[in-house]
């Protein structure tokens, strides 16, 4: 019989631990699968961060360091320091990336670290139970903005794609969604550039992800979906921020 | 070759950490130490390594955590209210024993302080400063020329238990100039590092993290670090011990202050009084042993601690001594160091005192 579909050897057989319709496992999966396509498994640094997927080093066949909360892009730039002909990448999520790792993120980016980002971006803080987010919607319930944020109160939603393509040092920056076999696809493919935009040497790469959390949504997977769609994508539109006409 | 250079403290650190095999630096500006960054920043990149100005003390630290998981030779240094910052990234190194080698000129504090020397770092250096239980070895040198000797030291007893290792100095010895003999070639010990991040070819895949969810592994993980501490204590701990043969009053003190009571003890002596000094070199392991034995000695009547704070290494001293004789202290703060005069008055007080 001939095989049709396979696990990708980019991760590992240590089963997932992540919540019933989340979309972090499909992330994984793309992610891995880039790895292999591209043939750069064994060249490849990966750094784990510091929420649900604090574990990600046991998933990813890769070598693989984990960060304290929100330092992933300083030890992912020691790294790749290191060994610059490797392929370095990040994982974090918003509270992470957004909130008390914005220096981190911002001064990698304007350093034009040659390191590549993945952004899962959830509007919530998962791990630790729902807490509002630097990415939360004005008016999203959270465990701690339980009346809705308010802008007054807990000011406005951090677009981090666009903030950091202002800055000349990152080179491509993309927004995708994982709602869909389409846009997962597009997920994969801006995955695979910012592989090669590192490879080439062009400097700092990230893809942001709208992703769910039905758990803390308190939604359904297939409800999650629905919910990103028509209130993350008007606040996050998807769309290449930097590097559009980067042939690579 | 063999020709003393006159250098200063902060450049000799640099330039041992070169010698030594440091090809990855990274920092953030902080007076009284910076001239380390200036010395790495001009030398860095010709020795074919990476000289990096963070944006911040915490991801100096962290970027030194990258480094080093990558098998680099790694190290950052700062001044207090800088290492304040970096503690959190020393706990993680410590849990994920990663070697490190970090510099401490101590200035004054609490707060912003003051730019002046100082010793009040020393609770956090030894007792921990970060989260959870874990130990860094902690040298405590006294002249340039140690300051360079013991710089190359802490890159190979790091590499070797794979642990962070801090130069705690002070704001005198960062600043101040001294001749320096460099030797010809530098006894690097080289280690594998099987563990490091290099790419998973030809292996399973290598993790570097600190975290053990579950509770079991976590207490293995606990009781593997305190087992490696134990040995360190056994092996590593190290101390100058000054005419404390005959000594009445034992003084202890470390790094810039020891200057300061080796010659009172020369002016003690010159005027009847017997003073000797312990001086530890390693502040952890701290040199409890040789105090608690000189403390039963018939000979020693009293111990003096004297520090550039308000009193912190004289709790190790005095858990030492466990009470068999008095321990009396002497310490200036907020950049201001002792006088000789003011300690030998001390001493001569002391000595009349416990000979009533």
């Amino acid at each position: 019989m001939a095989i049709v579909f396979e696990k990708t050897k980019g991760l590992t057989d240590k089963p997932f631990h992540y919540c019933p319709g989340c979309t972090h496992g499909i992330i994984h999966r793309i992610i891995a699968e880039v790895m292999c396509e591209q043939d750069i498994l064994e060249n490849t640094i990966g750094v784990s961060s510091v929420g649900c997927t604090y574990n990600n080093y046991e998933y990813f066949a890769c070598d693989m360091a984990q960060a304290a909360h929100g330092r992933a892009p300083a030890v992912a730039t020691g790294i790749k320091r290191v060994h610059p002909d490797h392929t370095v990448f990040t994982y974090q999520g918003d509270g992470d990336l957004a909130s008390i790792g914005t220096a981190e993120i911002v001064h990698a980016a304007a350093r034009g670290e040659n390191i590549s980002v993945f952004f899962v971006n959830n509007a919530v803080y998962g791990m630790t139970s729902g807490q509002m987010a630097p990415t939360t919607l004005l008016g999203q319930v959270t465990t701690t903005s339980p009346f809705g944020r308010d802008s007054g109160l807990q000011g406005y939603p951090i677009n981090v794609s666009e903030m950091l393509a202002t800055l000349t040092g990152a080179v491509y920056i993309e927004r995708v969604m994982i709602t869909d076999f389409k846009n997962i696809q597009a997920a994969k493919r801006a995955v695979a550039k910012a592989f090669r935009v590192q490879k080439q040497g062009l400097g700092f790469s990230m893809v942001e992800f709208l992703s769910t959390c039905p758990t803390n949504w308190g939604k359904s997977p297939v409800e999650s979906i629905d919910w990103l769609k028509e209130n993350m994508v008007p606040q996050y539109p998807l769309g290449v921020f930097k590097g559009k006409d980067l042939e690579v | 070759m063999n020709k003393r250079i006159l250098m200063k403290g902060n450049e000799v650190i640099a330039e041992a950490a070169i010698r030594a095999g440091c090809r990855y630096y990274f920092g953030y500006p902080i007076t009284p130490q910076t001239e380390i960054m200036h010395y790495m920043a001009l030398t860095m990149n010709k020795a074919g390594g990476t000289f990096l100005q963070a944006e911040s003390e915490v991801a100096a630290i962290n970027m030194v955590y990258g480094a080093s998981a990558a098998g680099g030779r790694a190290m950052t240094s700062s001044s207090s209210p800088g290492i304040s910052l970096k503690q959190e990234g020393f706990s993680y190194i410590a849990g994920a024993e990663l070697p490190a080698v970090v510099v401490n000129i101590v200035r004054a504090g609490p707060g912003l302080g003051g730019i002046l020397p100082a010793q009040g770092d020393y609770f956090q250096a030894t007792k921990g400063g970060g989260h959870g239980d874990y130990r860094n070895i902690v040298i405590a040198p006294a002249s340039i020329q140690e300051l360079y000797e013991m710089t190359v030291e802490a890159f190979n007893l790091a590499d070797e238990y794979r642990m962070l290792v801090m130069i705690l100095g002070d704001g005198t010895l960062g600043q101040m100039m001294e001749p320096v003999l460099f030797r010809e070639e530098e006894p690097i010990v080289e280690s594998t590092k099987e563990w490091a991040l290099t790419g998973n070819k030809g292996r399973v895949h290598n993790s570097i993290q600190s975290i053990y969810i579950n509770p079991d592994d976590l207490e293995a993980k606990n009781n593997e670090l305190q087992a490696k501490y134990r040995a360190i204590e056994e092996k590593e701990t190290r101390f100058e011990a000054m005419e404390t043969d005959d000594a009445e009053v034992v003084i202890v003190a470390f790094g810039t202050c020891s200057r300061i009571c080796r010659n009172v003890i020369r002016q003690a002596r010159e005027q009847g009084v017997k003073v000797g000094m312990i001086r530890p070199i390693t502040l952890w392991p701290y040199p409890s042993e040789v105090i608690s034995e000189l403390a039963k000695d018939s000979s020693v009547k009293a111990f003096l601690d004297v520090e550039l704070n308000a009193g912190q290494m004289i709790e190790d001293v005095k858990l030492a001594v466990n009470g068999v004789k008095p321990v009396y202290f002497h310490g200036r703060t907020g950049g201001n160091l002792p006088s000789q005069k003011e300690i030998l008055d001390l001493i001569m007080n002391i000595h009349k005192e416990v000979n009533q």
